[in-house]
């Protein structure tokens, strides 16, 4: 496999997940053939043929050959177009800061504030303090920093995509506040220089169509 | 730089302070071993890991790596010239590799260590299916992977290899407190071999617990409490 085989990517339009893949492949300029996968309806036969371990997108096809999970996308990416817009630092132990901090997102930071969104009402304090926890982690490790990954986006920038921009509409749509500007003013800052970059912005769902799909898919029938 | 001094915070028991153990050892490194008492962590573990308070700790030049799987990476890449390759060279291989050993550590390891909670025969039978349905579709990674070869990784030990075969005394542990093989000649008969490979390796000899010594510490840390 090398660089001039044609890559396609399958993916949904409103997946913080599948749209990581597609930030890197436009920061580094590769051109892409992007498959619209219906997972709410049927799987494809495709999807199925190319993950059938996990059954998830996004999915890379290469070469006639597929790679799942975003983050190992990303890093395949990366490793396969080293010079165009570095995603990870030279340096072994940067990296190893960025690979953690992805991960931290990934696991950790994530699943804590979307279940702080929409998790039951009875425990809406709880798992709104489990998240405050978990972003006041990850603004302190941002810091001063314009991105996680310094001066330019990076690796860390692009796991945490769904805090820049999903979160905000998740809370609009869920009604609940967990990430302001009082609270977490670096992490502001950082998500509005991140949706703000050229390229990102290109990339990211319209706002109006992910609240619809949020309220309808994850909302209580009941809620104001 | 590279020769600067490594210490690594971990316990004899666990599988995840084992990967980056082996993975020292292939690159030839010597460390300082620094033994948690189990219950409790000692101010170095938080001070060098506050966000998950977790062993394995890496500290080289005392800037400490955490995450076991990250900090194999990270010691493939700080000492590249020495030893053979822990992660496999071409990209693809590199990507299937990770996703293994995501898949092992998110889902066959956690069913894995559910036997120990599930309670009653019904449901032990039912997370015993789960893990050998996962240890199936891992005996097909190896065969995709491995390529013929003797290894996950090729012809010596890799970044999947060490990711799986730490999992091995405690999967023995298992076998005997559950009364079921998981690995065996019939059932996975090229994982079976591999494991046996695996443990004979120089690297992984010296770290890899006595299954007797590990089956008496799991009595003493899953004991129930009497009522």
């Amino acid at each position: 496999m090398n660089q001039e085989e044609q890559i396609k990517l399958l993916g949904l339009w409103g997946s913080p997940f599948s749209k990581r893949v597609e930030m890197v492949l436009k920061l580094k300029g590769i051109p892409y053939e992007y498959i619209e996968e219906d997972v709410y309806g049927n799987k494809s036969p495709m999807l199925l043929k190319y993950n059938p371990i996990h059954k998830k997108i996004p999915v890379l096809i290469h070469g006639g050959r597929s790679i799942a999970e975003s983050l190992l996308i990303v890093e395949y990416i990366e490793d396969t177009w080293k010079t165009s817009y570095p995603i990870l630092p030279q340096d072994p132990y940067e990296r190893s800061i960025a690979r953690f901090w992805a991960k931290y997102v990934d696991q950790k930071v994530m699943l804590a504030s979307w279940k702080a969104c929409w998790g039951p009402e009875d425990e809406r304090e709880k798992l709104v303090e489990e998240a405050y926890e978990r972003l006041t982690c990850l603004e302190n490790e941002l810091g001063d920093k314009q991105f996680f990954g310094g001066e330019t986006i990076g690796f860390v920038d692009i796991a945490a995509d769904f805090i820049a921009y999903w979160l905000g509409i998740a809370q609009e749509a869920s009604g609940v506040t967990i990430m302001t500007a009082e609270k977490f003013p670096k992490l502001q800052r950082w998500s509005e220089n991140f949706v703000g970059n050229n390229v990102i912005k290109e990339v990211l769902p319209p706002k109006q169509k992910l609240v619809a799909l949020f309220k309808a898919q994850f909302g209580n029938v009941t809620s104001s | 730089m590279a020769s600067d001094q490594v210490k690594l915070i971990g316990a004899w028991a666990s599988p995840f302070v084992m990967r980056p153990r082996i993975a020292l050892n292939l690159k030839s490194v010597p460390y300082e071993f620094l033994q948690e008492t189990f219950g409790s962590k000692s101010e170095l573990l938080l001070k060098s890991n506050p966000v998950h308070k977790k062993i394995p700790v890496l500290l080289h030049a005392d800037k400490p790596v955490c995450e076991s799987n990250i900090i194999v990476e990270y010691i493939d890449e700080t000492w590249s010239s020495s030893g053979p390759s822990i992660l496999p060279s071409h990209p693809y291989d590199r990507a299937m590799a990770r996703f293994w050993a995501a898949y092992i550590d998110e889902k066959w390891f956690v069913s894995l260590r559910s036997i120990q909670t599930a309670e009653g025969e019904e449901e032990k039978k039912a997370v015993l299916a789960q893990v050998d349905e996962g240890t199936a579709i891992l005996e097909k990674a190896f065969i995709d992977c491995s390529k013929g070869k003797p290894f996950f990784n090729g012809d010596h030990i890799g970044y999947l290899d060490i990711a799986f075969g730490c999992f091995l005394g405690w999967l023995r542990v298992t076998e005997l407190a559950a009364g079921h093989k998981l690995l065996d000649e019939t059932k996975t008969p090229s994982l079976s071999k591999w494991a046996d490979r695996f443990c004979d390796d120089p690297a992984v000899k010296p770290v890899m617990p006595d299954t007797a010594k590990l089956a008496e510490f799991a009595q003493k840390i899953f004991a129930k409490p009497q009522p």
